[in-house]
């Protein structure tokens, strides 16, 4: 599996805040992200947008309940079409799986489109193990793989980067000239990448959906670069976690409309591949051999629990990460794996275990704007809510909550408990606070001091409302 | 005689104990509304402090007395959004494990209603007759837009004040970062968002922000009050009481 960052949330997020680079890249891409969503939905307008929503969302629940089902009418489909369909358990046997294709094809050398799920597996760091030359073909995955980074963004991998940050990548890791201008980098990238899409061997693409009526695999991309994968080299290798099933062509089209709009605000994205098979006898073109690699890797625990299997309809369209507060601060590296953003403080916890990441459900005011947004209307605050119980329930964490919080709910339990307690818990509050001013203490109370830094507590009132609520109330 | 509305105050621990003042606001302008308003002297707070940390047992507990006090309440009328959708939407979820005491909460959640919410959707009025003048803009609290789906309300009635130029800014709708204890536990993060919000609130030119809900109410004045901004955040109840004056 890929590396695990993710106890480190608070001291990365405190980084991102204090890196303009990253905070003027944030306000930039989100902005961009932000309207065109807006003014995709608008063009089909809000209620066409929610027709759709819901649909997506009776089609996935669907799909997730009766999964086993579609499972094997894929496989039997991919069958039927000429491919291999493989199941893998976790990371490392989807890992081991490719190695073994790849060996015994003798490959030298791979191409590979974005896919999420093979940054899950640490796919690369496999490959290259084997010395086997890997390439990222989507550029900002190419970006990333120069920066030796994970994706900041699951739809703009390196939308951090300025494009000062790449040039210098580009000379130093590449070999390349000092470029300028943007068009410049696409072009030198365009030129690197087309060596190894002509002479790769072996092209590993993740899916976007797979079809099972039909046993396709489906890839939307921007560049072009995933048909180039799955065309060029003898060899298709297809990555796909099992929750990217979609029963049927007619569902499909609920979704690319979603994805495409959702993510980046276009009708469509620039190229939408399907993909059903190796080639066939008469075709000019195509791998002569397909594998479509499906991965569980967590995904079957999930799917038992009831309050969080909704996460599994995830589409990873980014809409969440982009409408988040807390995302829009800190971006996605503070998240410590993955995924991240909303969606990822589900998912990441759920794959690499609370325990590891107990900040992530957490670092959250469940301000409910990612499911205002989500596509597949997935509740994410709901589920967050669940994964902080299970949390302090050390339910599936092998990790103790923290003791001051819990001392802290304690005494606030017996104090608003009791009628009595809570009465004159305000009262001596009021006092206690008139005295630690008068000393300059306020600022040195555990816990408060995070407050008061940078914003001023509320002066307690002598009178509660309930002391004074016989001048206003009117008596039977 | 037609019969007078009544309704139970749930006034919030936040406003119990911090803001008493809006809570009599409340009051005034219920009964101005011609609401007889009752305070059910048992309550304390709703559970939501401990139910957005994890401890579910402990909210449930608090549900329970929540259910006990106000089962036999015509309304159940709140200043607070957070508060509102605890009681709302996730007693629900707490009473789950048993359906015949699910089915009375849900009785009681349904007769619950936010301040704003009830005047505009249960009592029919948007104008208190209240005036204000000067600039105001609102902020839209998370829980009481996104879970109890309050969109216009605070907007209606804020315009319906004689005298108030109302003024949108664009961010209204984005969370001013309190998010109760993550306010504490990821200072820097919330710092950002109040940052945000406030820069905003204060190019907009209001004199008065307006909200319904203590916690953001807290974070705002906590952090208005530290940049000494001229600008004030105020409760709607207080600035329909005709209680809000512009800083000088
Ligand atoms: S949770 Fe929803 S909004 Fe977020 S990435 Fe997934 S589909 Fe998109």
């Amino acid at each position: 599996m890929a590396d695990i960052k993710t106890k480190e949330f608070k001291s990365e997020s405190r980084k991102a805040l204090n890196n303009p680079q990253i905070q003027k890249s944030l306000v930039r891409v989100i902005d961009h992200f932000g309207e065109a969503r807006v003014n995709a939905i608008e063009e089909i307008t809000p209620e066409v947008w929610e027709i759709l929503r819901e649909k997506a969302r009776t089609i996935k629940t669907h799909t997730m309940s009766y999964l086993d089902h579609y499972l094997d009418l894929m496989e039997a489909n991919v069958r039927k079409n000429g491919g291999v369909m493989h199941f893998a358990k976790d990371a490392a046997e989807a890992n081991a799986i490719v190695a073994s294709l790849i060996s015994a094809k003798n490959a030298k050398s791979v191409i590979k489109s974005k896919s999420m799920i093979s940054e899950e597996m640490g796919l690369n760091h496999v490959l290259e193990e084997m010395n086997v030359d890997v390439a990222e073909t989507d550029l900002g995955e190419y970006i990333i793989q120069l920066a030796e980074e994970t994706p900041f963004h699951i739809i703009a991998p390196a939308m951090h980067k300025s494009k000062e940050e790449v040039a210098k990548l580009f000379v130093e890791k590449a070999g390349t000239k000092l470029y300028k201008e943007i068009p410049e980098l696409a072009e030198a990238s365009r030129h690197l990448l087309r060596e190894k899409f002509q002479f790769a061997d072996v092209g590993i693409t993740g899916a976007n959906f797979m079809v099972a009526e039909t046993g396709t695999l489906v890839l939307v991309t921007n560049e072009g670069n995933g048909r180039m994968c799955t065309s060029a080299p003898k060899m298709h290798i297809a990555l796909a976690g099992m929750e990217k099933m979609l029963p049927s062509l007619e569902d499909l089209g609920v979704f690319l409309r979603l994805l495409a709009r959702s993510a980046t605000g276009q009708r469509l994205t620039s190229y939408t591949t399907f993909v059903s098979g190796p080639k066939r006898e008469h075709d000019k073109d195509g791998p002569e051999e397909f594998h479509l690699i499906v991965v569980d890797n967590g995904r079957s625990k999930m799917l038992q629990d009831v309050d969080l299997r909704e996460a599994l309809n995830c589409i990873r369209c980014g809409a969440c990460l982009n409408n988040c507060p807390i995302y829009q601060n800190v971006g996605g590296h503070a998240y410590g794996w993955v995924y991240s953003g909303p969606i990822g403080a589900v998912v990441t916890p759920m794959l690499v275990g609370l325990d590891q990441s107990k900040d992530l459900p957490f670092a959250s005011t469940l301000c409910g704007r990612c499911k205002e947004v989500c596509p597949v209307k997935i509740n994410i605050p709901h589920m967050l809510l669940r994964l902080r119980n299970k949390s302090t329930q050390n339910e599936g964490a092998g990790d103790k909550p923290g003791v001051k919080e819990r001392v802290f709910f304690s005494l606030w339990f017996y104090m608003v408990k009791s009628k009595f307690l809570y009465k004159t818990s305000g009262r001596i509050g009021s006092g206690a606070q008139k005295i630690l001013r008068m000393l300059k203490l306020e600022n040195r109370i555990p816990f408060f001091g995070r407050w008061t830094r940078s914003r001023d507590l509320p002066l307690i009132p002598t009178k509660s409302f309930r002391d004074r609520w016989k001048d206003v109330g009117t008596a039977e | 005689m037609s019969k007078r509305i009544k309704a139970s105050l749930f006034i919030t621990c936040l406003v119990d104990q911090l803001y008493p003042d809006v809570g009599l606001s409340m009051v005034r302008v219920l009964q101005k509304a011609g609401v007889d308003v009752q305070f059910p002297e048992g309550q304390t707070c709703c559970g939501q402090p401990a139910f957005n940390s994890g401890f579910n047992s402990k909210a449930l507990d608090l549900a329970h007395k929540f259910l006990d006090t106000f089962e036999d309440s015509d309304y159940v009328v709140l200043p607070s959004g957070s508060c509102g959708s605890m009681i709302k939407v996730f007693y629900e979820d707490l009473f789950k494990e048993d359906p015949a005491l699910q089915k009375r909460m849900q009785a009681v959640a349904g007769r619950t209603y936010e301040f704003s919410q009830f005047l505009v959707n249960v009592l029919g009025v948007n104008d208190v007759g209240a005036s204000f003048h000067g600039k105001a803009t609102y902020h839209a609290s998370c829980h009481l837009l996104r879970e109890l789906g309050a969109t216009n309300e605070s907007i209606n009635l804020m315009k319906s004040v004689q005298g108030l130029e109302f003024i949108a800014v664009e961010n209204a709708t984005v969370c001013c970062g309190f998010g109760g204890t993550f306010s504490v536990k990821y200072p820097d993060i919330s710092e950002a968002m109040i940052g945000k919000k406030l820069d905003t609130i204060q190019a907009s030119g209001a004199d008065i922000v307006v909200a319904n809900d203590s916690g953001c109410l807290m974070q705002l004045k906590g952090a208005m009050g530290r940049r000494k901004l001229r600008t004030r955040a105020v409760h709607l109840a207080e600035l329909l009481d005709n209680k809000v004056t512009i800083n000088g």
